[in-house]
C-alpha cells in the first residue's frame, strides 16, 4: 500500500461529477452550505444557533429541526422527480431524454432512499417529537439526550447521502440494492457504499428513537392515563415504536453484511463463495415491510386527532381503533415475502403470504369506517388538514385496493416490477403517510410557534397535490397495465405510451407546485405572524391535553403536571369547566444543552465517510470520538438545569407573541 | 439506602430503556444467526463446521465467560452492601475473565484464518467469523464500559449513577451470556454433531 493509498484511501479525482446535470447537482449543495454559513455569518446568529438549537434536548426544538432536514431533503427528492418525469415523458424511439441510463438509474436509487429515509422518517420523527410529550402529559421523552443523538444521526446520515453528489457517485441499485447488483463484482465504485453507510447510520439513530419514544410511552404517561385513555396518536406512535424496536435492528444486520462482503471480501450474497442472495431479499423486506406500517401508523393517528376535532365529535370506535393498530402491528410481520412472490417460493407459501396480506386490508377498513362514523352527523370545519384527511380517505382505499390485487399471487405474476406496483406504493405513502404528515404540520404548527399557518396557501396546496397526485399516478396504473415496467430510461414509440408518460410529468410539475406553495405558506405565515397569532392555546377547539397549555408550549410542556380521569381529558375539562385557580409553581428541572449529541453526528459521518472511501485512520479517528463523546457524557452528572417557580409563573402569564 | 420518588421513577425508566435496547440485540442476533443457519451449507468447496471446529476450545471459553458472569453478580452483592472496594475487585476480576475470553477468541479467529478458513471463503464462513465476531464485539464493548466504570467508581464511589450503570451493566453481560450459549450449542455443538 503507498503512502497516498494510505491517506487518501480510494479517494482521487475521478470521484468529482462527471456530466453537466451532475455538476448542477454538486454546485447546488456546496452552494446552498455556502449560503447558509454565509447568512448565519452575517445575521450573527452563531451563538444563538448552538445555545437554542444545536445543542438543544428540548424535543420540540429537537423535533423542528427533524422537519426542517426533511424539508430540505424533500426538495432533493423533487428534483429528482421532475429529471425521472422529464425523461420518461422525452426518451422515446430516437430520443434519448436528457440523462445517461447510468445517471438515471442513481437518480432513481437515491429518489427512493431519500424520500423514504429522510423526507419520511424525518417527518415521522419530527411530529413525535413535538407532540407525543405533550399529548401524554410528560415534560420531557424518555431520554432527552439520547433524543439529540438520534437527530444527530439521522443528519450524519442525510449529509452523507448528499455528500454522494459532489464527491463520488450513488448507487444505481435501487433503493433496496438487491445483491448480486449490489455486489463489488458488479457494482464496484463507491455508490452502493454511500447507500449503505447513509442508511446505516440514520438507521441507527431510528432505533435509538424507537427505544427513547417506546419508553416514554409506557414510563411517563399523565398521572391517571391509562393505556385505555391515551390519544390515538399516542398509540399509533406506541405501535410503530414497537415496529421500529423489532424491525430496524434486521436492517443493521442485512446493511451490515452486505458491506461486510463489499469491504472485506466475504460471501453472504455473492454470486460466488456459496452466498445466497434470497437471503438479502428475505432480511431486507423483514424490515422493509414493517418499515411501511412504521411510517403509516403515526399518519393514522394524526388523522384520528384531525378528524375527531374538526367534526366536533369524539372518535368512533376508540377501543376497535387500537385493535385494528395492533393487527396490523402483528400482521406486518407476516406479508414480508408478497414483496418477491416470483422468486419462485412455491404455491403454498405464496398462498400464505397472499391471504395475510388481503387480510390487512380488514383492520385499515376498521380505521376507514371509524373515520367516517366520526365525521358522520359532525359539525365539521373544512380546514386544510380536514381536506388532506379527506383527499387521503378517496386515495388511500383506491390505492389500498390496488393492494389488494397485488395480493394475489396470481394477479402480482403479471404485475410486478410494472408502474401498476410504483403506482400503488406511491398512494400509499403520499396520499396516505405525506398527507397525514401535511394534515399534522399544519394542526399543530400553532401549538409549536404560536401563530397559524396561511390557510389560503395551505388550502392552494392541497388542490396543486390532489390534482397533481392523481394526474401524475393515474396513468402509471394504465401503463402498469399495458406492461410498462418500472425503472424504464427509454421505450420504443410503437408502444403508444409516451401521452401517459408526459401527463404523468404534468402531474409532477402540479405536486411540485404545490410543495413550492407550501413554502409560500411557511414564508407568507412566518411574515404574518402578529396577524394570526394563537392567543388561547386552544385554536381549533382541540380534545386532548397539548391543547391545555398556552402556545407556543414552553420548555418545560406543563407548568403542573395533569391528572387524567377522562379520554378525551382536556375536552372533559372544558364541558366541565371547572373555576381558574391560580396554580401553584413549583421549580421544574428540565435538561442542560449538549454539544456531544452533534458531536457525535459528525464523527458518525466521519466514520461513513472513512469506509465508504477505505481511509481507515479516519474510521479509527470516528470510532475514537465517537467513543469519547459517550464516555464523557456518562462522566457528566450535572445534566439538569433548575427553571425556578418565579420563571415558571412569569412565563405562564406572560402574553403571546 | 432510601431514595425520592422520583430517583426511582428515573431508575424504572433507565432499566427498561435498557431492556428495550437489549431486545433490539436479541433481534439483531437472531437475524445473525437466520444468516448463519441459512449458509451453514454454504461452504463452496471449502472446510465444513465438523473439520474446523475446536470442542474443548469451545467449552474453555464457556466456561470463561459463564465465570465472568458470576463475579459480574458478585459485584452487584458488593454493591448492595456498600463496599465499593468489593465492586471494583469483582468488576476487575470480570474484566481479567472478559479479556481473556476475547484474547481466547481471536486467537481461534486466527487459527482458522492461518488454516485457510478465513471469512473471505466462503458464505459458511462469512457467517461464522460475523456471528460469534459480534457477539466478541460486544463483549470487548462491556469491557471498555466496565473500564470506565470502575475509574468513576472509584473517583466518586457508589453514587446514584454509579449504582444503576452498575445494575445496566450486569444486565447487558448475562444478556451477553445468555447469546453466548446459544453460539456454543449452535455453532459449536450442532456444528459438531450434525
Amino acid at each position: 500500500m503507498t503512502l497516498s493509498h494510505f491517506i487518501f484511501g480510494n479517494l482521487s479525482f475521478a470521484a468529482l461529477p462527471e456530466n453537466a446535470i451532475a455538476w448542477g447537482g454538486a454546485l447546488v449543495v456546496v452552494g446552498g452550505v455556502l449560503v447558509v454559513l454565509a447568512l448565519i455569518t452575517f445575521f450573527n446568529a452563531w451563538g444563538w444557533i448552538w445555545r437554542d438549537w444545536l445543542t438543544s434536548l428540548d424535543p420540540k426544538r429537537i423535533g423542528i429541526m427533524y422537519i426542517l432536514v426533511s424539508v430540505v431533503m424533500f426538495v432533493r427528492g423533487l428534483f429528482d422527480v421532475g429529471l425521472m418525469r422529464v425523461q420518461q415523458a422525452t426518451s422515446v424511439g430516437d430520443a434519448h431524454g436528457i440523462l445517461t441510463a447510468t445517471h438515471f438509474q442513481e437518480i432513481f436509487s437515491a429518489h427512493g432512499s431519500i424520500m423514504i429515509f429522510f423526507v419520511a422518517m424525518g417527518f415521522m420523527f419530527g411530529i413525535v417529537n413535538l407532540v407525543l410529550p405533550l399529548q401524554i402529559g410528560a415534560r420531557d421523552v424518555a431520554f432527552p439526550f439520547l433524543n439529540s443523538a438520534s437527530f444527530w444521526l439521522f443528519s450524519a446520515g442525510a449529509a452523507l447521502i448528499n455528500l454522494s453528489l459532489i464527491v463520488g457517485d450513488f448507487s444505481t441499485a435501487g433503493w433496496l440494492s438487491y445483491p448480486p447488483l449490489s455486489e463489488l463484482a458488479y457494482s464496484p465504485t463507491s455508490g452502493v457504499d454511500y447507500w449503505i453507510w447513509s442508511l446505516q447510520i440514520a438507521g441507527i439513530g431510528s432505533l435509538l428513537s424507537g427505544v427513547n419514544f417506546l419508553a416514554t410511552i409506557v414510563k411517563m404517561r399523565a398521572r391517571g392515563m391509562s393505556y385505555m385513555k391515551m390519544p390515538m396518536f399516542a398509540w399509533t406512535v406506541f405501535g410503530a415504536m414497537v415496529l421500529v424496536v423489532f424491525a430496524f435492528p434486521v436492517l443493521t444486520v442485512t446493511l451490515a453484511l452486505l458491506s461486510l462482503d463489499r469491504t472485506l471480501g466475504m460471501h453472504f450474497f455473492t454470486a460466488a463463495g456459496g452466498g445466497n442472495m434470497m437471503m438479502y431479499v428475505n432480511l431486507i423486506w423483514a424490515w422493509g415491510h414493517p418499515e411501511v406500517y412504521i411510517l403509516i401508523l403515526p399518519a393514522f393517528g394524526i388523522f384520528s386527532e384531525v378528524v375527531a376535532t374538526f367534526s366536533g365529535k369524539k372518535l368512533a370506535g376508540y377501543v376497535s381503533m387500537v385493535y385494528a393498530i395492533w393487527a396490523i402491528v402483528f400482521l406486518s410481520w407476516l406479508v414480508w415475502l408478497h414483496h418477491f412472490f416470483t422468486m419462485g417460493a412455491g404455491a403454498d407459501v405464496n398462498a400464505f403470504f397472499g391471504i395475510m396480506t388481503a387480510v390487512i386490508a380488514i383492520p385499515t377498513g376498521v380505521k376507514i369506517f371509524n373515520w367516517l362514523f366520526t365525521m358522520y352527523r359532525g359539525r365539521i370545519r373544512f380546514t386544510s388538514p380536514m381536506l388532506w384527511f379527506m383527499g387521503f380517505v378517496v386515495l388511500f382505499t383506491l390505492g389500498g385496493v390496488a393492494g389488494v390485487v397485488l395480493s394475489e399471487p396470481v394477479a402480482d405474476y403479471q404485475l410486478h416490477n410494472s408502474l401498476f406496483l410504483v403506482a400503488h406504493f406511491h398512494t400509499m405513502i403520499v396520499s396516505g403517510v405525506l398527507f397525514g404528515y401535511f394534515a399534522g404540520i399544519t394542526y399543530w404548527f400553532p401549538k409549536v410557534t404560536g401563530f397559524h399557518l396561511d390557510e389560503r396557501w395551505g388550502i392552494r396546496a392541497f388542490w396543486l397535490w390532489l390534482v397533481g397526485f392523481i394526474l401524475a399516478f393515474g396513468p402509471l396504473y394504465i401503463l402498469g397495465f399495458m406492461g410498462a415496467t418500472r425503472r424504464l430510461d427509454h421505450y420504443d414509440p410503437s408502444l403508444g405510451w409516451q401521452w401517459l408518460f408526459i401527463v404523468a410529468a404534468v402531474g409532477a410539475f402540479l405536486i411540485m407546485l404545490g410543495f413550492l406553495s407550501q413554502i409560500i405558506q411557511l414564508v407568507v405565515s412566518i411574515r404574518d405572524r402578529k396577524l394570526n397569532p394563537d392567543t388561547t392555546g386552544d385554536p381549533w377547539y382541540g380534545r386532548t391535553l397539548e391543547w391545555s397549555m398556552r402556545s407556543p408550549a414552553p420548555e418545560y410542556n406543563f407548568a403542573v403536571l395533569p391528572e387524567v380521569t377522562e379520554r378525551d381529558e382536556f375536552w372533559e375539562m372544558k364541558k366541565a369547566a371547572l373555576p381558574r385557580t391560580a396554580p401553584a409553581y413549583e421549580d421544574i428541572e428540565v435538561p442542560r444543552n449538549s454539544g456531544a449529541g452533534i458531536l457525535i453526528g459528525a464523527f458518525a459521518t466521519v466514520i461513513g465517510f472513512g469506509i465508504i472511501w477505505h481511509i481507515w485512520w479516519l474510521l479509527v479517528v470516528g470510532l475514537v470520538g465517537v467513543a469519547a463523546c459517550i464516555i464523557m457524557r456518562t462522566f457528566d452528572e450535572d445534566t439538569e438545569r433548575v427553571i425556578p417557580a418565579a420563571e415558571v409563573a412569569r412565563i405562564e402569564n406572560m402574553k403571546t407573541i | 439506602m432510601t431514595y425520592k420518588p422520583e430517583e426511582l421513577a428515573a431508575d424504572s425508566k433507565s432499566v427498561f430503556g435498557f431492556f428495550t435496547y437489549l431486545m433490539t440485540d436479541l433481534v439483531l442476533f437472531a437475524a445473525l444467526f437466520a444468516t448463519y443457519a441459512v449458509l451453514h451449507s454454504g461452504v463452496f468447496g471449502g472446510p465444513e463446521s465438523e473439520q474446523i471446529f475446536n470442542a474443548p476450545f469451545a467449552l474453555l471459553e464457556t466456561v470463561i465467560l459463564l465465570a465472568s458472569s458470576f463475579s459480574c453478580g458478585m459485584s452487584l452483592l458488593a454493591a448492595r452492601r456498600g463496599s465499593s472496594r468489593g465492586v471494583l475487585t469483582s468488576l476487575a476480576l470480570t474484566f481479567i475473565l472478559g479479556g481473556t475470553f476475547v484474547v481466547l477468541e481471536l486467537s481461534e479467529f486466527a487459527r482458522l484464518a492461518a488454516n485457510g478458513a478465513g471469512p473471505g471463503v466462503s458464505a459458511f464462513l462469512s457467517s461464522y467469523f460475523t456471528l460469534v465476531g459480534t457477539h466478541g464485539l460486544h463483549v470487548a464493548i462491556g469491557l471498555v464500559w466496565m473500564a470506565a466504570l470502575c475509574v468513576s467508581i472509584y473517583a466518586r464511589g457508589l453514587t446514584r449513577g454509579n449504582m444503576r450503570k452498575l445494575a445496566l451493566l450486569s444486565l447487558f453481560w448475562h444478556f451477553l451470556d445468555i447469546i453466548w450459549i446459544f453460539i456454543f450449542t449452535i455453532v459449536y455443538l450442532a456444528g459438531i454433531i450434525l
